[in-house]
């Protein structure tokens, strides 16, 4: 059993099909893996009979066919699943049970694969640390003290735990690939309108991006073409035709270009940053990658930018969660504003609160021009930065973030401080193109580092490509002692 | 005829006021699904039975818009000889409401889909153009359902999402008559083109009606008010008229108008404010990131474009120029699409001059008394074209029609049979006739020698006779030729 806690997804599908192992021993082995977990604290809710009577099920057919055949997996909670709750990690959706399967999630299933349960993530997807969380903090596997990352750091941490062999997490200013950075594993944040939004709870609509989260790149491409495709019912999801991901895999990047942005070395940047990157770019030359030096002006702008869009729309997104209709309602309050008013100040945590205050004075009139107006402008001279690069390069490649795992409760009462966490990862959902975030090395004090790779809409096979390459040659091992079990 | 001049002007003992009136008309999108949303719209279902998760906002639900609605819209903003914009953007209005389950209404902010455009008002003082300023896309609000409690409201969405379209004007209306003119117009377009059936009980047609008031003269505007949901085109009257008096009554005591919305109390006959300018929600638009720029193609416009149908103001000129119509005539006519198509398919097999009158005089009396639309009429075009060839020919009188047709509305009965059953066919025979004038002379021989001598005016005394003699049924001119004849000897 102990061998499973060392497979990546691909082996377990493998095995699967192979009928070398069956699905119900994979999920149990999980249900296992899970229950010994607590301490972590990366589960919200737990399904394991139906896991089980899927998997059973699923052995039964004939037939074990599917990208992802008989797979158990946990997802983030953020994730509408049909007659299992879904909270978006926030009081105000305690008790919430969707009706409906998201369209990510069911293209899951479709491929045969388990749910086993939804993972913690900070408040409506809304920090950098899943401290945020209305169901208490994730912990990091690699340390007790360490936060997981955010916003979907209940996946990072599962992932890393070994309580799923592959999760889903969403990124809307970095919260796949900072917790992925943050616990050693891969993340992608895919092209705006690869991945479906419809069943999502919306944090910031223009933004958000639903990606995988994996042990490896191989698992990585996967994934992704598992859950990627067009849906009609999201009227953003871009129209063409379903990539194989998986099996253009290849590791041939001899030749490509890969850009260094200057503007991403940072003042007080750790060096231990600056020397994983120095690796990173020795590595691609290896490989046969040609470095060259290139400038994103704007991309000192992208914090503040990204600090006005997305909580102007999530300010209107947030809107719906009043008490009227399904979730939290307060019992105090004389008349209808009175009830609102106690429901979300009830319901929402202080993140959320500060954001919605936020995005609603940047829309408020006498506002808007001065802040969400020219927001927009400058993400279009962000967006126009990268188009700029990409006519020359095929990829870019920056440290993931600006350093390792924090301790948790080193950043709550710093709000600036903890949204710098994002400076790397926010300017790639700004411009709507994808990025991967790979582990790369340690610090010194043993905290895994991770690198991203950027490149131009709709090129996710060239940076999964470049990071398999560059993943064969780092060889990053993470051996963690499980002492939460 | 002499053309009346435009008299609304409010006296007062200082002064002569002049109303100037805006008009923001809400107008249903004739669909069967909602705007963003496979939910039906249909109207007076149960609660709540029309609704989806995407109408009713659950978590992680996405709007996607319903193309027939654009179509309606870029067809309305045809009729309404307007620009159609090939851009145009969706926005989020923020507020919070128990029937506004998003928290914000879909609409069109900065980027509508129809830009300027304009309507032509026939008035008794000549043809007046009224500037329409845009026509956008949004979703109606649910209903909040304040009266089955006394502790709650409940809250119905089946309306939630439905399409309206919100037809704005420039402040260029200038009494009732013409804003009732003007909305009775817009309705006529829209039911020609079949994109709102513009049923005000129904509430798919209300306005928000914009009043200020100014000193005749004068060219600058007043402050104005908006006048919240006004359903019905006579409380638009009254509404304005009663505005545009407590304006005045304000400004001539020396007072100022607040900008404000106000509503109308259609019991008092008062508009009350509702919500000044500083309480004025700040609905914080902003584009919906949910949806992408809506873009349309010229060869889009151009298809529905070739695809209309004869406009009000086309039918009216043909009607003038091909059926001899007046334009008061044919103005009646046209005002609404089942009328002209029933005076079209009467005058296919009958005499128009005597059809129009028929139609505007007769018909619409027994209409109006029973108070019925034109496609219940009790009358099929059909037997009111064969009531009509029966007096052309002479068969029977216009008189008798009368008579065949009051029993047509209460039968729906065909009027050949009804003039055969009931005997009611003209008496055209000379020597019959003449028979039964020889009879009431020599009956009235002193009046006959009255009228000899001079007293020509009984000469109607002996028509009355005869044709009371003849149950009514004598041919006019048979009988007037035979009477002047016999009265020469």
């Amino acid at each position: 059993m102990s061998d499973f806690n060392k497979k990546s997804l691909s082996e377990f599908v493998n095995l699967i099909k192979s009928k070398k192992t069956s699905s119900l021993e994979i999920t149990n082995h999980f249900i296992n893996n899970i229950k010994q977990s607590k301490k972590l604290n990366s589960f919200i809710t737990t399904c394991f009979d139906q896991a089980i009577k899927s998997a059973k099920e699923f052995d039964s057919k004939k037939n074990s066919s599917g990208l992802l055949a008989g797979v158990p997996l946990a997802i983030k909670d953020l994730f509408c699943t049909k007659n299992i709750r879904t909270t978006a990690g926030s009081k105000i959706l305690e008790n919430f049970i969707p009706t409906y399967e998201s369209t990510v999630t069911n293209n899951l299933w479709s491929e045969g694969a388990i749910l086993l349960g939804k993972l913690n993530c900070d408040e409506f997807a809304m920090g950098s640390s899943n401290e945020t969380s209305y169901f208490g903090n994730t912990i990091n596997p690699v340390g007790k003290d360490l936060v997981p990352g955010g916003s979907s750091g209940g996946s990072a941490s599962a992932l890393a735990a070994n309580l799923t062999p592959a999760t889903i997490g969403t990124d809307t200013g970095g919260s796949i690939r900072q917790p992925a950075s943050f616990t050693g594993t891969v993340g992608l944040k895919p092209t705006y309108g690869l991945c479906s939004r419809w069943g999502i709870v919306a944090f910031a609509s223009s933004l958000d991006q639903a990606g995988p989260m994996t042990k490896n790149v191989e698992d990585c491409a996967l994934l992704l073409e598992a859950m990627s495709g067009y849906d009609e019912k999201d009227s953003t999801s871009i129209n063409k035709k379903k990539e194989n991901y998986s099996t253009n895999l290849n590791e041939k990047i001899k030749g490509l270009k890969i850009g260094i942005p200057k503007e991403y070395r940072i003042e007080n940047m750790p060096q231990e940053i600056d020397n994983l990157w120095k690796k990173g770019i020795d590595i691609l030359k290896k490989s046969g990658a040609k470095i060259v030096d290139i400038s994103l002006p704007h991309t000192k702008y992208a914090l503040p930018t990204y600090y006005i869009v997305a909580p102007a729309e999530a300010s209107s997104n947030l809107a719906r969660y009043d008490g009227v209709k399904y979730g939290y309602r307060s019992k105090k309050g004389k008349n209808l504003i009175e009830m609102y008013e106690n429901t979300r100040g009830e319901g929402f945590g202080d993140e959320v609160k500060r954001r919605v205050l936020i995005g609603t004075y940047v829309l408020s009139s006498g506002y808007y021009d001065a802040y969400y107006l020219k927001a927009q402008r400058v993400r279009q001279l962000i967006k126009n930065d990268f188009d700029q690069c990409f006519k020359e390069v095929d990829a870019i490649l920056t440290p993931s973030t600006p350093s390792s795992a924090f301790k948790i409760g080193e950043k709550t009462n710093d709000p600036i401080s903890m949204y710098l966490n994002d400076i790397f990862t926010v300017p790639v959902n700004l411009a709507g193109i994808p990025a991967i975030s790979i582990p790369a090395g340690h610090d010194k004090k043993g905290y895994p580092l991770g690198l991203q790779l950027i490149s131009r809409a709709l090129n996710e096979q060239k940076i999964l490509n470049i990071a398999l390459a560059m993943e064969k040659n780092i060889s990053f091992k993470q051996s963690l002692d499980r002492w939460w079990e | 005829m002499e053309q009346e001049k435009f008299d609304y002007y409010i006296k007062t003992e200082k002064n002569s006021w002049e109303v100037v009136i805006g008009l923001e008309v809400h107008a249903q999108v004739i669909s069967n699904s909602k705007l963003f949303s496979g939910s039906s719209t249909k109207f007076g279902s149960e609660p709540n039975t029309q609704v989806s998760l995407v109408d009713s906002a659950f978590p992680g639900m996405l709007p996607v818009i319903n193309q027939f609605c654009i179509e309606q819209a870029v067809k309305t903003g045809l009729g309404l000889n307007a620009k159609i914009n090939l851009l145009s953007i969706f926005d989020r209005k923020n507020y919070f409401y128990a029937d506004l389950p998003a928290g914000y209404q879909i609409s069109q902010y900065k980027n509508p889909i129809v830009g300027e455009g304009e309507v032509t008002l026939d008035m008794p003082y000549g043809s007046k153009k009224i500037g329409i300023e845009r026509l956008h896309l949004e979703q109606d609000a649910g209903k909040s359902i304040h009266d089955l409690s006394p502790d709650n409201t409940f809250v119905d969405l089946n309306r939630s999402g439905v399409a309206l379209m919100e037809i704005v004007s420039k402040p260029d209306l200038r009494s009732p008559s013409e804003v009732n003119s003007y909305v009775k117009k817009l309705r006529t377009i829209m039911r020609y083109l079949g994109t709102c059936d513009g049923n005000m009980q129904e509430g798919s047609l209300r306005a928000d009606v914009n009043v200020s008031v100014r000193k005749k003269g004068e060219t600058k505007f007043g402050t104005r008010c908006e006048i919240k949901n006004v359903n019905s085109i006579k409380f638009m009257e009254m509404a304005i008229d009663s505005e545009a008096r407590r304006q005045i009554e304000l400004l001539e005591s020396g007072k100022s108008i607040e900008q404000e919305t106000r509503l109308f109390d259609t019991k008092k006959n008062l508009t009350r404010s509702m919500r000044s300018k500083e309480e004025a929600h700040d609905y914080r638009y902003f584009p919906d990131p949910d949806l992408l720029p809506l873009q349309i193609n010229q060869s889009f416009i151009d298809n529905i474009k070739n695809n209309l149908p004869e406009l009000p103001d086309q039918k009216k000129n043909r009607f003038i120029k091909k059926f001899n119509l007046s334009p008061f005539e044919a103005n009646v006519l046209v005002s609404d699409l089942d009328i002209s198509k029933y005076f079209e398919d009467v005058i296919k097999n009958s005499d128009i001059k005597l059809a129009k009158n028929w139609v505007i005089v007769e018909l619409f009396a027994v209409l109006n008394k029973k108070n019925i639309d034109i496609s219940n009429s009790p009358v099929s075009p059909q037997n009111l074209a064969l009531l009509i060839n029966t007096i052309s020919s002479g068969e029977i009188s216009g008189k008798i029609a009368k008579k065949v047709f009051e029993i047509m509305v209460e039968t729906g009965d065909d009027p050949t049979k009804i003039i055969k059953e009931k005997g009611l066919k003209q008496q055209s025979d000379p020597k019959e006739l003449e028979k039964t004038i020889i009879k009431v002379l020599e009956n009235n021989l002193d009046k006959v020698s009255e009228y000899k001598s001079g007293k020509e005016k009984l000469y109607g005394f002996f028509v009355g006779e005869i044709m009371k003699a003849t149950s009514g049924k004598g041919n006019p001119k048979i009988i007037n030729d035979i009477l002047k004849e016999k009265l020469k000897k």
